[in-house]
């Protein structure tokens, strides 16, 4: 048995950040990692995903991107180099191709139990992401027959996928970015809108995350937010990082002659029924991105009349059919794929340590858990908005490092 | 802004807030509580003339009565042979949307702390009737479209109306029943 003071379970940009936290304050600490060093990275992504955020934001304590481009968007082997080369530039003691399997509780601490042996530790830091699982929904379970399910996860690039028509159900970074993919590659394409958030690329001459990391919007903590837990099930961003920086939204997806329905609401026989609420849910994603416009241009008047040359305008109201399709018959449409960009949720079915409510989800305070000694890791809206990002990993790793550090200090006072 | 922060405090439009949101903080710590069952009860008076009564609903865990019973009645006008006594079924529906539509304003318009002045919504309701006449089997029975108009003097820019219309929609119970398919069971007793 392997004794070791801290476990951190993951080698992602928040494993590594809490590292080397860990490291700075001289607290002995491992890093479990099931694959290699920014697994997901690696292995659960599209071929062509790029990081939704600038170089320049790809920042961790003591390490940053200084390439030539910082503005461009990081594709998914630039990623890989970049964690890599941050576990290299703070000497991170990880152990790779090392599953977990179980943690539990014991007088120690914590009895981590993993495919290359038991490790008994006081602290554990779970850092393995929000994005294990796809989620889909229960009716995928009665698709009539000819029609696949494909999950991002499962999902690499359009040569994958049957010839025929392609429903992609989600209007999140996911969804958008794989219809526009998908309907390039010559096929036709459905996108199902449910509830999403619109963002513009670039506003005012600049990138959207550059004015959200000005304006401070990135840094808004989770305790100065009225509800917390409704931030924290927002979608994602509807971004792409793309080298050409183009806005991708409903609107630009009509333009490629997307048909755009409302969210897959039902299943009655072959038919595929959709909500009639699509206008509303277009009508709140552009009043919600007005009011961020109006927040950055409020800044800008009271903050940084010399951060932009342009006069704020705003963005054409999404357009879309005023009678869109409710129902699609699957068959007669020659609808052959499904494509569920409908969320992702963790997995945690190996904790076996009493911090769940009684519908399973994490109960936590700002990555701080009930169990003495167990944090978690970049979840979204964990400490901050920008937690679950490169960026959020340093500031909420200090944090809970901090709170690490006391929590061992007392301990040892105790004993 | 200094104005939406000073009429924030008086601000009333017969909506209890506090109450509200207390509620909604009870609820999610006793889902079963939130579980409630609404009813009507029809009957046939003449023709297509008929009259309901409503009372009682299940909610909280329990039955509750109320002091009052209210009588609601549907027919059709003279164009469909009927002697015109009351409104529509298909009027009774585009009603209900409205006042839901209509609570929801009222109670998100508390909660931001916007003043309403006078709030109207015009509703109106495309129907072929081939579908229930079985004229034609690709006319579906019910609505086309449903068209909402709101008409809001309130205490609040041209935008802040929007979102309070958007916001209504998004937790309304009737426009989700219009919007999304439902399971309706019709037994004979």
């Amino acid at each position: 048995m392997n004794k070791v003071t801290t476990v951190i379970i993951g080698a992602g940009q928040s494993g590594l950040a809490m590292s080397q936290q860990l490291t700075q304050r001289s607290i002995d600490h491992v890093l479990l990692e099931r694959g290699d060093i920014a697994n997901s990275w690696r292995t659960e992504r599209w071929d062509s995903l790029r990081l939704l955020t600038p170089n320049w934001q790809s920042r961790l304590p003591g390490y940053r991107y200084s390439g030539p481009d910082p503005d461009g968007y990081m594709d998914m082997p630039e990623v890989i180099r970049f964690l890599d080369g941050y576990g290299k530039h703070i000497d991170a003691p990880v152990e790779t191709q090392t599953k977990v399997g179980s943690v539990r509780q014991n007088d120690g601490g914590y009895r981590v139990e993993t495919d290359r042996g038991t490790w008994q530790c006081r602290s554990v830091v779970v850092a393995t992401g929000a994005c294990n699982i796809a989620n889909v929904p229960p009716l995928a379970q009665q698709l009539p027959s000819g029609i696949d399910s494909v999950t991002p996860m499962q999902y690499r690039n359009p040569g994958q996928l049957a010839d025929g028509r392609v429903l992609v159900v989600g209007a999140s970074a996911t969804g958008m970015q794989l219809a526009r993919e998908i309907r390039r590659s010559g096929r036709d394409v459905i996108m199902a809108a449910g509830e999403h958030v619109r963002v513009p690329r670039t506003y005012r001459g600049h990138d959207i995350k550059w004015w959200m990391d000005q304006c401070g919007l990135l840094d808004l903590r989770y305790d100065e937010v009225d509800d917390i837990r409704r931030a924290r099930r927002v979608p994602s961003l509807q971004l792409a990082g793309s080298p050409d920086r183009a806005t991708l939204d409903i609107n630009a997806l009509a333009e490629m002659d997307i048909e755009i329905v409302g969210r897959l609401a039902g299943l009655n026989g072959g038919k595929l029924l959709f909500s009639g609420a699509l206008g509303n849910v277009c009508a709140l994603a552009d009043l919600k991105m007005n009011r961020l416009l109006d927040t950055i241009d409020q800044w800008v008047d009271e903050h940084a009349p010399d951060s932009t040359t342009q006069a704020p305008y705003r963005f054409k109201t999404t357009r879309i059919s005023s009678s869109p399709r409710l129902a699609i018959d699957a068959a007669r449409d020659g609808v052959k794929t499904i494509v569920w960009a409908t969320g992702y949720r963790p997995d945690h079915s190996w904790l076996d340590v009493p911090v769940f409510d009684r519908k399973g989800r994490l109960q936590h305070d700002g990555g701080v858990t009930g169990a003495p000694g167990l944090y978690f890791m970049g979840l979204p809206f964990l400490r901050r908005r920008k937690s679950s990002l490169i960026d959020g990993a340093g500031a909420d790793a200090l944090d809970l490092a901090d709170h690490l550090q006391s929590f061992l200090a007392d301990r040892s006072l105790a004993a | 802004m200094t104005q939406a922060t000073l009429t924030k405090t008086k601000t009333d439009n017969g909506v209890n807030v506090e109450a509200l949101m207390g509620a909604r903080d009870a609820l999610e710590a006793t889902p079963a509580a939130a579980q409630f069952k609404w009813r009507t009860t029809c009957h046939w008076v003449n023709g297509t003339h008929s009259r309901s009564t409503i009372n009682s609903f299940f909610g909280l865990g329990e039955e509750q009565g109320r002091p009052r019973t209210f009588t609601i009645d549907a027919d059709h006008p003279e164009i469909f042979a009927a002697e015109d006594n009351a409104p529509t079924p298909a009027e009774l529906a585009l009603t209900g949307l409205a006042s839901c539509l209509m609570g929801g304003v009222a109670s998100v318009a508390q909660h931001r702390g916007i003043q309403l002045y006078s709030v109207h919504a015009t509703v109106e309701g495309d129907m072929d009737l081939q579908g229930i006449l079985g004229i034609d089997d690709e006319v579906r029975n019910g609505f086309g479209t449903i068209r909402v108009t709101f008409d809001v003097d309130a205490d609040a820019s041209k935008e802040e109306i929007e979102a309070l219309v958007a916001q209504s929609q998004k937790r309304s119970a009737i426009f989700d029943c219009l919007t999304n398919p439902t399971n309706v069971v019709v037994d004979v007793a």
